[in-house]
């Protein structure tokens, strides 16, 4: 356990999520960045899981590395609502007095911490990439991307960090590596919650799916994937082509078919499939973070892009900086000859 | 029903972009502005809510002079009216102070019903809609691909990771945060641009904002991570690369 103490609080708080007794995996990237912040900031790092039956889970979390297990417990969390986790959470903090307050940028943090902020007279920096200590004011510094990745940008919170003014931030997906956390063993402590059904106004519906997915983009190992760039329906044909004669999936990102240009179940993305495939070849794709997640797995990526400062060009191995109309029918040609 | 769209002008994609002198933003002169496209959807579905169930939509702009083009289309698309949230220092205020000015100005309306986009293309925070709903004591729902007027009050079909969804009953008045993609964007016809203007845009001015919690020191150009290895030549030449990379790195052909 870590001897450091910050005045009576507990450093920072990794606010970790679960569903009915399964982990959000991004929790212990969080978990992993709530301790990078801990250590630079000399604070010890404590965490907390909420929901309802999560006995075995504080449990689990306790075995890392970590000051603190908050278990904030209570019948009314067992189904997410915004309501639920902003009252329970608002307890939990109070309770545990935290200078920084960690989240996984899951979809769900997004639909409360913002409200959980507010109630503490802050904003939340989403979706942070990066954390730094700043040499001159001696506090952090997270780095955030703006216009879908073309620029970062450096934010920091206006007072340091403390009890009385906390700094809520949350970490992007892939952006810290839950491989690095030590194990160790934290003490649980369960906070008690007042919670009535009444202050929930929300009631939300069982979980389902489209329909079933007649496409398995995550087990095709090459795929060929469209964006925005090729701005018409009936250019994608070019891109159909290219992917039949290599004989590879055809994927796309969420503008297409946002479109109803290629059905749903192609999409790519952290609202549509991840894919892990040989080769990914991206196709008028800028490479907005929400596309990224779903495909950075993939081994070789080739872009081909006319924006030389697109963020495809950041993950990608092979970039061509040019115009896809021209280079897309000339790579299906070579490929059809390479194959003949 | 009263539906206020909140909707912000942001930077074309495709604009491109250099940074101000400052370092903290962008340099303004030649940036050419379009509305934020979730904020689109979130008027869309304002438009066709109102179509379906009667009523007004009523659209919300905060910042500078120039969001006036924006407030302009929207009237074209068939809102009644607008309100003009002026201030000219947008990247001196934080979520908190954005959402602070927003529920000043929409609080007089008592709105039924509050639509936004789940997030800006340029700041990305995501949160101004979330805030706004807290500010408000009103409940919210984000990332809304549908909305159905129900006897109590709405059903909005919530879209989560990975492929998933859920319905979600709440109660009215309620904010939404709309994700894109859920409708199909209508163009203002040009009997709406004649009609937008003897529509009525009211102008207010936002009481002086409080210190903001967070502060946004410098932007920049990403370094690179990776050494993306850039092709050059004719698209032949490019392609012919390309090929040479399946065959032996890849092993696809």
């Amino acid at each position: 356990m870590s001897g450091i103490v910050s005045g009576m609080g507990c450093g920072v708080l990794v606010i970790a999520e679960q569903r009915q007794g399964a982990w959000n995996k991004m929790s212990f990237e969080a978990v992993a960045a709530g301790l990078e912040l801990a250590k630079m900031l000399g604070v010890s790092c404590s965490a907390a899981v909420y929901g309802s039956s999560i006995a075995p889970l504080a449990a689990e979390l306790a075995a890392r590395k970590l000051d603190k297990v908050y278990r904030v417990e209570h019948e009314l969390l067992a189904e997410y609502t915004a309501d639920g986790a902003v009252i329970a959470l608002e307890q939990a903090i109070r309770q545990a007095a935290p200078d920084c307050i960690v989240f996984p940028h899951t979809y769900q943090v997004r639909d409360f911490a913002p409200a959980l902020a507010t109630r503490f007279g802050q904003a939340l920096i989403s979706d942070a990439i990066a954390i730094r200590l700043d040499a001159e004011s001696a506090g952090p510094i997270f780095v955030r991307q703006l216009l879908q990745g073309k620029l970062n940008a450096d934010y920091r919170p206006a007072a340091p960090p403390s009890s009385g003014t906390p700094c809520f931030i949350s970490v992007q997906a892939g952006a810290f590596s839950a491989a690095s956390i030590e194990s160790g063993q934290a003490e649980v402590v369960s906070v008690d919650i007042t919670l009535t059904a009444s202050q929930i106004r929300n009631r939300p519906g069982e979980r389902f799916r489209e329909s079933a997915q007649t496409v398995d983009l995550s087990v095709a190992p090459l795929i060929v994937s469209v964006g925005r760039g090729i701005k018409e329906q009936e250019n994608i044909a070019i891109v159909q082509e290219l992917a039949d004669a290599l004989g590879a999936e055809l994927a796309a990102s969420r503008p297409i078919c946002d479109n109803g240009w290629l059905p749903m179940e192609r999409q790519v993305g952290s609202s549509g499939q991840t894919v892990a495939p040989k080769l990914y070849l991206a196709v008028g794709i800028s490479g907005a973070i929400q596309h990224l997640v779903g495909m950075k797995g993939a081994k070789t990526v080739i872009a081909i892009n006319k924006d030389e400062n697109a963020p495809i060009f950041e993950i990608a191995d092979y970039g061509v900086v040019g115009d896809l109309f021209e280079v897309v029918p000339a790579l299906t040609k070579a490929i059809q000859a390479a194959k003949a | 029903m009263k539906i206020i769209a909140a909707i912000k002008q942001v930077p074309e994609r495709d604009a491109q972009i250099a940074l101000a002198p400052s370092g903290q933003w962008l340099d303004e002169d030649d940036l050419a502005y379009t509305i934020n496209e979730p904020d689109a959807y979130a008027l869309e579905e304002a438009l066709q809510l109102k179509e379906k169930n009667g009523g007004e939509v009523i659209v919300v702009c905060l910042g500078p002079e120039r969001v006036a083009s924006t407030l302009r289309e929207a009237l074209a698309k068939g809102a009644d009216r607008a309100i003009h949230v002026e201030f000219d220092e947008l990247a001196t205020l934080d979520t908190l102070a954005v959402a602070r000015m927003l529920a000043d100005a929409i609080k007089p309306e008592s709105p039924d019903l509050i639509l936004t986009g789940l997030q800006s293309d340029d700041l990305g925070l995501g949160q101004t809609g979330v805030v706004l709903a807290e500010l408000l004591g009103i409940p919210h729902a984000t990332i809304i691909m549908q909305v159905e007027r129900t006897s109590t009050g709405l059903r909005v079909k919530r879209e989560l990771e990975d492929g998933w969804f859920q319905h979600v009953d709440m109660p009215l008045p309620a904010l939404l945060t709309i994700q894109s993609g859920g409708n199909k964007l209508r163009y203002a016809t040009l009997m709406g641009i004649k009609k937008a203007k003897s529509k009525q845009t009211v102008a207010v001015t936002p009481a002086d904002p409080a210190a903001p919690a967070i502060l946004l020191d410098k932007v920049y150009l990403p370094s690179k991570q990776k050494r993306t290895e850039i092709l050059k030549g004719s698209p032949t030449d490019v392609a012919a690369q390309i090929v040479e990379k399946l065959k032996f790195e890849v092993r696809a052909l």
